[in-house]
């Protein structure tokens, strides 16, 4: 989805020849970078835990 | 140049397709690095080399490589490979072909009329550069603290207090050492009172 | 002298507030010097009010002291004003005096209670309020007074508050009250919209011009007063309150239940008899209902067990004479009971009191016994009072006042000889209950050992009320001319065959009669008693009169229990359903939303990728 948004951006600012679009392209990529690592280090805690990655396993925060 | 862009386009939207059906998860990712790959050149063909070489340098190169390590490091291999079988249903594809469907209805809706060719000229390095430490400093001040965030947030994240059990040391016979390599504290260091 | 009027409500009054402020703070000693002291200064008052009244006379016989203005609006200014005239200086010489007495009785009486300040305070209020009442020139005044003694009767029935059976009792005596209390607000308000006035002598002159003998007009009013009058004397269809009030404890059973509070009706009757005299089918509803209810408490009273009891339904009874006197338009007689049953009645509640105390807090005559050797002043002051209540011939107050009302009963221009055999029943009815209870508590075999005996504070005021049970007959004529100068005289209008004499032998006779059946059925053989209640018939009639004649009852068929249904039923009206389901929306809702939080990490992103699809729509189309 990420991709997919930096992709839009290019585009555009190779639309209208401005540097523009890469450098919020650049930003993107950044956010992406920093997001996998905790996303991941999420995901590590998920399976010492749960000792599985079944999505459905941890549930446990109900209403 | 436009013909290079549709087959490179056709080959990013198909080998996602194909990422999302695998039942192997590594071949999965792999998938995923062509589809960004294809991006690249899709990028080069728009006039956008600097981004075509991020691409290909920090996404597919860095992200998911990163991908690639931790799902090595938790060795889920054929196990996961079963339960994915078991519930990759056809039925489960209903629900997000629907969404999906809609999704591309709007930005073809969004799209439809503005049709530009090609542009001559492509923006390099050095414009994009001079875009970044001009108005967009912030910009750039802000991201370095975010993946400084990303970072410390990913180390403390990472902090395993239990043990795994399938991680075993037997190069010792005679003594018992606790297992404490993924616990930074207490590394190396010899817990002999405690069983393993 | 007469201008102390004012000093005797007021005394009792401030009395009352300091004890109720500081009544926890003081010694006992302190709060009986107050509470007695204050009824001793407001007798003593109202002895000198009486002799300048009686020495010199006001014009008219009769003294107003207005105090001040009460409530001032257009058109309606009633006062806070008293009014003297022979029948209220009768009335208060008797409280004041009975209620001295009394109090005294109670410093002793009450020495052991935790509460004794709040008892003094509550007695104290009680007499300013009575006060008040008999003293009032205007019926709004009286009213104050009215629902004073009712609040009063209230907290004192109520005085041991931690049984749920006083409180009960209380709250049954108030709401059955309440009911004549409502009828007599009713009475006010069509006297004053069809009078235009509430002072009592403009009212009566207005009255007796403007309606004609007969009159819708006075014969509601009178109807309504009687309601009122009916509710606090404890008359038939409101006595079902008065046998409960004796949960209270006996000091207060004497004064309020016997000798005061429960002749304010018979007062107010008295007062308003203008009102009475035209409408002649209201003073004859107040003559049935008097003789309906001297028989029918004087039944009830011949199988009760508790000993207050049976002097309750004989107070009950005996006030049932003085409606009955008041029925035939015999004013006078109706006061001269009043006066002496005041001292008879007041004396035998002491003297029940002394007893039970003296019996470790037994009630039931039938577990009690020869007790006249064990408590001698208190066997002879009871037998005087008892002979008085009963009516022995010529010796005692009782006789004089009471065959004066059955006499009157057959020969008053209201009187009926129905009325006269009614009255005559209810003697020899009196006389039996009377003796059963004397010979069953202080003759025979000793039930229950005595425990205590009453001291000096206890013996006095029996003694003396004994003296004036026996005493107060003679002061027939000075107080019948006395009363004169307020109440209008009774004429003979029939005797018939009958003479004043005659009767009083008849009624001698049956004095004799219910002492020997007493004593055939309650000393010598009480296994007549026995019998007569073993057999079914017999039975029958004990449990129904024991009952009082089914009227708790009827009452609980007839408007407890249909009132508690439709509270019942009304307890999630409307209005409540309303504000509950405001609630119960609220927590459906909370039910809903909360049941979307359900931790699936899938749900939550189809969530989110749903949502944006449906923005990213709106945003576009809409």
């Amino acid at each position: 989805m990420l991709n997919a948004a930096g992709l839009a951006f290019v585009v555009a600012g190779s639309r209208w020849h401005q540097a523009d679009g890469q450098v919020m392209f650049v930003f993107i990529l950044a956010m992406a970078a920093a997001e996998v690592a905790v996303g991941l280090a999420l995901v590590l805690q998920i399976y010492y835990r749960f000792k599985s990655l079944d999505v459905d396993a941890i549930s446990e925060m109900r209403g | 140049m436009e013909l290079t862009f549709y087959i490179a386009g056709a080959v990013a939207v198909i080998s996602t397709v194909l990422m999302l059906t695998q039942m192997n998860l590594v071949h999965a990712l792999l998938y995923m690095i062509v589809s960004l790959l294809a991006v690249a050149v899709d990028f080069f063909v728009l006039g956008a080399p600097f981004a075509a070489a991020l691409e290909a340098i920090v996404y597919a190169g860095a992200i998911m490589v990163l991908f690639l390590f931790v799902v090595m490091m938790l060795n889920i291999g054929k196990h996961a490979a079963e339960t994915e079988r078991q519930w990759l249903t056809p039925g489960i594809w209903t629900g997000p072909a629907i969404l999906a469907a809609i999704l591309i209805v709007e930005v073809a809706w969004l799209v439809q009329g503005s049709y530009a060719g090609l542009g001559t000229g492509a923006t390099g390095p050095k414009e994009v550069g001079i875009a970044l430490f001009g108005p967009y400093m912030i910009g750039v001040e802000l991201a370095s603290l975010l993946l400084l965030a990303g970072l410390v947030g990913s180390y403390h994240l990472g902090i395993r207090k239990t043990e795994i059990p399938e991680i075993q040391h037997d190069t010792d016979t005679d003594e018992r050492r606790a297992d404490t390599s993924g616990d930074l504290v207490l590394a190396g260091t010899d817990r002999s009172a405690r069983t393993a | 002298m007469i201008n102390g009027l004012w000093l005797i409500p007021a005394l009792p009054f401030v009395s009352a507030t300091l004890l109720i402020l500081f009544g926890s703070r003081l010694s006992r000693k302190s709060i009986a010097a107050m509470g007695v002291g204050s009824i001793g200064l407001s007798a003593v008052v109202t002895a000198l009010v009486a002799i300048g009244f009686l020495t010199a006379p006001p014009p008219g016989h009769a003294y107003t002291q207005v105090l001040w203005t009460w409530i001032s609006v257009a058109g309606f200014q009633p006062q806070i004003g008293l009014y003297l005239d022979a029948l209220s200086l009768v009335m208060i010489v008797v409280v004041t005096f009975v209620g001295f007495l009394i109090h005294i009785f109670a410093a002793e009486f009450m020495i052991e209670d935790e509460s004794y300040g709040r008892y003094f305070a509550y007695m104290n209020l009680f007499v300013a309020s009575m006060l008040t009442l008999l003293l009032g020139n205007n019926l709004l005044l009286v009213l104050l007074g009215w629902e004073g003694v009712g609040v009063c009767s209230y907290l004192l029935i109520g005085f041991w508050y931690r049984e749920p059976a006083n409180g009960r009792a209380a709250r049954k005596a108030f709401i059955v009250t309440r009911v004549g209390d409502c009828a007599m607000m009713i009475a006010l308000f069509l006297l004053f919209t069809q009078l235009g006035t509430l002072q009592i002598q403009d009212l009566m002159q207005r009255a007796s011009m403007q309606w004609p003998v007969g009159s819708a007009w006075a014969f509601a009013a009178a109807l309504l007063l009687l309601g009122g009058a009916v509710g606090k004397s404890a008359q038939i269809p409101l006595h079902v309150w008065l046998p409960d009030a004796m949960a209270g404890p006996t000091p207060t059973s004497a004064l309020i239940h016997a000798a005061t509070m429960v002749t304010a009706g018979v007062y107010l009757i008295a007062r308003t008899h203008v009102l009475f005299s035209l409408a002649p089918g209201a003073q004859l509803a107040v003559g049935v209902v008097g003789a309906a209810t001297l028989l029918l408490a004087g039944f009830s009273a011949l199988t009760q067990h508790d000993i207050k009891r049976i002097l309750a339904y004989s107070t009950i009874s005996q006030i049932g004479y003085m409606f009955l006197a008041l029925g035939v338009g015999a004013w006078q007689a109706a006061m001269f009971h009043f006066f002496t049953h005041a001292f008879f009645k007041a004396l035998l509640f002491l003297g029940a009191g002394v007893i039970i105390e003296a019996v470790h807090d037994e009630h039931s005559i039938f577990r009690m016994g020869g007790l006249r050797k064990k408590l001698p002043i208190a066997f002879w002051t009871f037998l005087a009072g008892g002979c008085a209540l009963a009516g022995l011939p010529f010796l005692t107050a009782g006789f004089f006042s009471k065959d004066l009302i059955i006499w009157q009963a057959w020969s008053a221009p209201g009187g009926h000889p129905a009325f006269w055999i009614a009255g005559m029943l209810g003697a020899g009815l009196t006389s039996l209950y009377t003796f059963r209870l004397i010979f069953r508590v202080f003759f025979g075999p000793v039930g229950i050992p005595v425990t205590k005996r009453p001291g000096v504070a206890m013996k006095v005021p029996l003694v003396i009320l004994a003296a004036f049970a026996i005493v107060a007959g003679y002061f027939r004529e000075p107080l019948l001319a006395f009363l004169h100068s307020a109440l209008p005289a009774t004429i003979e209008a029939h005797a018939g065959a009958l003479t004043e004499t005659g009767s009083e032998a008849i009624a001698g006779l049956l004095f004799v009669a219910g002492l020997y059946l007493a004593y055939a059925f309650h000393l010598q053989k009480r296994s007549f008693s026995d019998a007569l209640v073993a057999n079914p018939v017999g039975r029958a009639l004990d449990q129904w009169w024991f009952a009082g004649w089914g009227f708790d009852w009827l009452y609980d068929k007839a408007f407890v229990q249909p009132f508690v249904w439709a509270a019942n039923v009304n307890k999630s009206d409307f209005i409540d359903a309303f504000y509950t389901g405001l609630g119960r929306m609220a927590d459906t809702s909370y039910r809903w939303l909360s049941s979307t939080e359900t931790g699936h990490v899938r749900w939550y992103a189809t969530a989110m990728a749903a949502g944006s699809v449906l923005f990213i729509a709106m945003v576009l189309f809409v």
